[in-house]
């Protein structure tokens, strides 16, 4: 039997209306909030401004021939890109490795042990950078404490003002902070796959490696490539971290893109608010996370197909 | 079903060797080593994992000269309340605290309703622009709060909404939009058409309709978008930050920590508090929902 679903076939007279009527709310806040931001955004770039409530100067390209420039704005783009290829490879590995030891049914505890790894993801990120700043601290900071103790290190690291140590430091934090939620994307994906697969394997004598590599990872790949482009757009755009735990310091070592635009645009240490050149640097931002969003769409297109496939009786 | 029954009448149906039962008893102390090992790693791996938790607990009832020349001893000598005392009055949390529910509450309401509204008659009905719209929607996802955020202060600041609580609330709202408008439409096209024409036909208005039946009928989505929302607006900084730089009384508990931490930098025990007041009832909440969690954030994966 044909299962009827989708567009629904009752049209009454009148119903445009309720239809324009329900999307207005949102629209309003949409076209508000994300489409007049995009074209503001480019117009404001192309101005000069100094502060909200100011005129803004039209000057054509001269704050992106500055942009291009600045040593430190390159100094940003560079931090937010190593600092999510810092994150999500270990993020992504090591919450992969606890989905797949939680994803069995025999062991006991597993809820505890989920909720004891989603906690940190729960936590405001502004309140557990500061109290990292507490854990990391070089006067008898508990992980000073520890690796003193271990006798791996003979006297304490300051792990947040040390320009080696600074940026793996917060990246390792957000590690901590975000794996939860790769680990239930993981283990929802892991549901996904139909347990029929695994009880034939094994009915011929597969091992736990073999099942893995013929039947999990293949099986994996379409849900892989929408966690991994999810996490790297998001850390791509890590703020509240890094501003409470080294708020770009020391001397620009930890200062990602969102923090390079905040500090020209809000921040008192800059004295005058650069806003026509804090948005140049958003725009040439936001284009770069346009070209991550397609190829997104790219894999999102790839991993329906793969899903589809897989489903497909 | 058929394959289980199989895979159980293997041990069963074959006349087991001694040497055989020897060597599946070898195989069960490994199984049952294995085990203990998993478990040891699993017990150790998730100490360790909250022990940053544990350590900000203790710490909010150490003295400030406790917490850092205790070592790594969690115990505090006294059990004080004076630190949370000092973080919920003197320091505003008790303000801070309200500023965070009703923002993040306020926000995860609007979202729902606004996102369901809208993915309802993308999912369920054809009409004019709904192609390009959805493009529209699906490309713009992933903006970065950095990219918008000055022409949205601008703006916000046009219409006199810097500086509120509903400035903070219609911000958060509004950037987040369009993912779950997409997540709710591609849930409602796969309901099944009976229901709603039975409703229309009986003469039940488009927004009654949508209300009492629909909308009912998305109770997983409707957790997801709430979960999803509720996670991303108690965490959120940048907004509130920039929103209430001229009205310390409507930081929220992420703000206000940071300006604790600017005001007081040697009070840690009273900022131990006041992070413990900020992410206990969170945790809380997560405990006592968390069955509705892992799945409102699996169907986020599954769409």
């Amino acid at each position: 039997m044909e299962r009827r679903s989708g567009p629904s076939g009752v049209n009454l007279p009148g119903d445009a209306v309720w239809i324009y009527l329900f999307l207005f709310p949102v629209g309003l806040l949409y076209g508000g909030l994300v489409l007049w931001p995009v074209l503001a955004g480019v117009y404001n770039s192309l101005t000069d401004w100094r502060g909200f409530g100011g005129n803004r100067a039209f000057v054509g390209l001269a704050n992106y021939r500055e942009l291009l420039e600045d040593r430190l704005f390159w100094n940003a783009l560079g931090n937010s890109f190593l600092f999510m290829a810092i994150n999500v490879p270990i993020r992504l590995a090591l919450s992969l490795a606890l989905a797949l030891l939680l994803n069995s049914a025999t062991l006991r505890f597993r809820s505890a042990f989920r909720t004891a790894i989603f906690l940190p993801v729960v936590s405001a990120t502004a309140i557990v950078g500061v109290v990292m700043t507490f854990i990391f601290s070089p006067f008898n900071g508990p992980v000073n404490l520890v690796l003193l103790r271990l006798g791996l290190i003979s006297t304490p690291i300051d792990f947040l003002s040390d320009a080696t140590t600074a940026l793996p430091t917060v990246a390792a934090v957000s590690i901590w902070k975000w794996t939860g939620i790769s680990m239930i994307y993981w283990l929802a994906s892991l549901q996904a796959i139909p347990g029929e697969l695994y009880e034939a394997a094994r009915v011929d004598g597969a091992s736990g490696l073999q099942i893995f590599r013929t039947i999990t990872a293949p099986l994996l790949v379409p849900f892989a490539v929408i966690i991994t482009l999810i996490s790297i757009v998001n850390m791509l755009q890590v703020f509240d971290l890094v501003q409470t735990m080294t708020a770009g310091g020391p001397f620009y070592n930890t200062e990602v893109m969102e923090i390079y635009i905040f500090r020209h645009a809000f921040s008192a240490a800059m004295g005058v608010p650069r806003l026509g050149f804090a948005s140049a640097a958003a725009i040439f931002f936001g284009l770069t996370t346009a070209a991550l969003a397609l190829i997104y769409g790219a894999g999102l297109r790839f991993s329906a197909r793969r899903r589809a496939e897989m489903t497909r009786p | 079903m058929k394959k289980q029954s199989a895979q159980t009448l293997v041990p069963g149906g074959t006349q087991w060797h001694p040497l055989a039962l020897e060597r599946s008893q070898a195989r069960v102390w490994r199984q049952a080593g294995l085990k203990v090992t998993l478990y040891g790693f699993l017990l150790v791996f998730t100490l360790v994992w909250v022990y940053p938790f544990a350590w900000i607990a203790s710490a909010s009832f150490k003295t400030n000269a406790e917490i850092f020349s205790k070592g790594l001893d969690l115990a505090p000598s006294t059990l004080s309340l004076e630190n949370y005392a000092r973080a919920w009055d003197v320091a505003n949390f008790s303000q801070y605290f309200l500023n965070t529910v009703i923002v993040s509450v306020g926000s995860t309401v609007l979202t729902v309703v606004m996102t369901g509204m809208a993915g309802y008659c993308f999912g369920r009905y054809e009409f004019r622009g709904k192609r390009p719209v959805i493009v529209l929607l699906a490309t713009t996802v992933f903006i970065p709060t950095g990219f918008s955020i000055i022409p949205i202060f601008d703006l916000a600041q046009r219409l006199r909404l810097t500086n509120s609580l509903l400035g903070v609330v219609l911000a958060e709202t509004g950037t987040a939009v369009a993912l779950f408008i997409l997540l709710f439409a591609s849930y409602f096209s796969t309901l099944p058409r009976e229901l709603e024409e039975a409703a229309r036909l009986d003469g039940a208005g488009f927004a009654r309709t949508f209300f009492q039946i629909m909308l009912p009928l998305a109770q997983p989505i409707m957790a997801t978008v709430a979960i999803m929302q509720f996670i991303a607006s108690w965490n959120s900084f940048f907004f509130p930050l920039v929103f209430t730089l001229a009205r310390p009384d409507l930081r929220t508990l992420g703000v206000g920590m940071v300006a604790f931490v600017g005001e007081y930098s040697v009070d840690w025990a009273g900022m131990a508090a006041a992070a413990t007041i900020s992410i206990a009832p969170v945790i809380l909440v997560f405990v006592l929902l968390q069955r509705w969690f892992v799945a409102g954030l699996a169907g986020a994966i599954k769409q």
